[in-house]
């Protein structure tokens, strides 16, 4: 329990770093939100009163505080560009990201755990060959030309579902799952590969350990000493990928949302940036922030949960 | 010993042959031996003498497609090295038990000490309720001279010294009370103290559940002090074997004299 105070700690520590590096970062680019949104052709004069209402005039750590007591207050500002509420901007395009994220996740799990232990309990074997041989052309292909392909197969030719017809789970969820499945296909599939690329070498790795053979002498079926022995000593490192996985899953697939027009994170944070609309960003890049750190955090529990020797101090 | 004793393990020109070179390599030529009930057999010889080949074969340990097997290993009427793989089974840690060298490595690093005790009677006596097998483990333990035995129960590996931990496979391989006992160089991994309590303790099972221990060995002196008979192997042959005491006392081979030559002696 103190373990986890000390972690979230350390969590509220590290955003707070993160986003003093990130107002520095915008402070040493170049780019002049108030021009951006006015044009070029605007008068000195127009521009200096946006400046000030935008409160961009005051010095760097006098804006830096003035933010951070708004975040750790709830409030992250008002977007430049859209005029709304950061909160409320982003409170739509979370949820979408979040449930994407989820979905592919349970797609690597499903996928990759049961051809991992497959390929790992039949190495060397005809239906192994195959698998890895697929395994290597699906890791090698990026998301985006996936993305385009998935569109193309399932959308064009197949038409199960209408390319970039993205429709929002409030209008009708069957048609927003059923819209979901494709790009989280193009998100799932390399990271399954992976995944089950990373446990079968791990499955094979644990079965020449001295343990296996005195699990083999206790009279085990190898099915007996794959489940019983092999397979939580194996999913140990296939844990810390799966980890970083769903991280980055959380922080927002941009290829794959540009490539099935999703409403998400990655594409607001894409456009802000765009449009210098810094209140926008540095939420968007907190929240990246939030969820590799969570899940960096969950994973450590979960770690030391599964493996004793870790959890020793 | 002159006394007619009941064989339980007939080893009959055992061969072994690995086939990963051009050139067949023999490690087992033609072995052939029998361990009688409650005996205590040594089998001694250099590194690559092929003496922990013969205790995996008999094990069963070996992967009988990598590698060539002939002649037969009689068990309970049965030739452990052609009859199939259930039959195998059901042998292995219910009648014929293995310990090894590495005591650190030989338990499973996640799973807590009791669970690894009982995994012979989940295996082989499914009729036993789970009270019935955690009773079993506690007086296992115990008996194996753990002490403590409810808390070690819940512990892990990784919180045990090596002597502890070789008392626990010790343990978790008698629980099913084995006719046979197979100890690869059990005691080469710990230090002298630790080695003269395992010596002590394997004797005490021997005695107590009259299980016959194979005891692989490169120490002669474990050996004199622990084993009834005595084989000595070198290159995968048999060289010279009979009661411990009349090989160290009139070895007949110079590989024999040479080995117990070797022996450090303690002057004072």
């Amino acid at each position: 329990m103190r373990y986890v105070f000390k972690k979230c700690g350390t969590m509220l520590l590290t955003l707070i770093v993160v986003s003093l590096c990130l107002f520095i970062a915008f402070w040493l680019i170049s780019g002049d939100p108030a021009t951006h949104i006015l044009g070029t052709g605007a008068t000195p004069e127009r521009l200096q009163a946006l400046r000030e209402e935008l409160g961009l005039n005051a010095p760097l750590f006098v804006r830096y505080f003035r933010w951070l007591k708004g975040f750790l207050t709830g409030d992250l500002g008002t977007s430049y560009v859209y005029s709304l509420p950061v909160r409320d901007l982003l409170a739509s395009k979370i949820p979408v990201t979040f449930f994407l994220a989820v979905f592919s996740f349970v797609l690597v799990c499903l996928i990759g755990i049961p051809l991992g232990l497959y390929t790992g309990r039949h190495a060397g074997g005809r239906a192994d060959k195959i698998i890895m041989v697929c395994n290597q052309v699906i890791m090698s292909i990026p998301p985006f030309f996936s993305g385009i392909l998935i569109s193309w197969v399932f959308g064009m030719i197949l038409h199960l579902f209408a390319p970039g017809g993205y429709v929002p789970f409030s209008k009708s969820a069957p048609a927003f799952f059923s819209y979901m499945i494709f790009p989280a296909i193009a998100i799932a599939l390399p990271r399954a590969a992976m995944t089950a690329k990373l446990l079968r070498g791990s499955i094979l790795e644990e079965a020449g350990k001295d343990y296996t053979r005195t699990a083999y002498s206790r009279g085990n079926t190898v099915n007996g000493v794959l489940f019983h022995h092999v397979f939580k000593n194996a999913f140990l490192p296939v844990l810390t990928f799966l980890g970083m996985s769903l991280a980055n899953m959380l922080a927002g697939s941009l290829v794959v949302e540009r490539v099935f027009n999703i409403p998400g994170m990655s594409n607001t944070l894409l456009t802000s940036i765009g449009n210098r609309d810094y209140p926008v960003v540095l939420a968007a890049v907190m929240w990246i922030a939030f969820v590799i750190i969570v899940i960096n955090l969950a994973v450590d529990l979960l770690y030391r949960v599964l493996d004793p020797r870790t959890a020793q101090e | 010993m002159d006394r007619k004793e009941e064989v339980i393990l007939e080893v009959n020109h055992l061969t072994i042959e690995f086939h990963d070179h051009d050139t067949p390599e023999r490690v087992v030529d033609d072995v052939n031996f029998v361990l009688h009930k409650q005996e205590i057999l040594g089998i001694v010889g250099e590194s690559g003498s092929g003496k922990s080949m013969s205790a995996l074969a008999i094990a069963g340990l070996l992967k009988r497609h990598a590698l060539s097997l002939s002649g037969e290993i009689l068990f309970d009427g049965t030739d452990l090295l052609t009859c199939d793989r259930e039959r195998l089974r059901s042998y292995q840690g219910d009648e014929i038990s293995m310990i090894f060298q590495e005591p650190m490595t030989s338990l499973n690093p996640l799973q807590r000490i009791g669970h690894q005790m009982e995994e012979c009677l989940r295996i082989h006596h499914k009729e036993m309720t789970k009270k019935e097998r955690y009773d079993r483990a506690i007086r296992t333990m115990t008996a194996v001279g753990l002490d403590d035995a409810e808390k070690l129960y819940r512990m892990y590996p990784h919180e045990l010294s090596g002597g502890m931990r070789q008392r626990v496979m010790i343990g978790a391989a008698t629980i099913a009370r084995p006719k046979i006992l197979i100890a690869d160089e059990p005691t080469t991994a710990l230090d002298v103290t630790i080695q003269a309590q395992i010596i002590a303790l394997l004797r005490k099972v021997n005695v107590k559940r009259e299980t016959a221990i194979l005891f692989i060995s490169h120490d002669l002196s474990l050996v004199r002090q622990l084993c009834h008979k005595v084989i000595v192997m070198q290159k995968g042959r048999i060289v010279e074997s009979g009661i411990t005491e009349e090989v160290f006392e009139h070895p007949e081979q110079p590989y024999t004299q040479a080995l117990i030559e070797a022996i450090p002696k303690v002057e004072l």
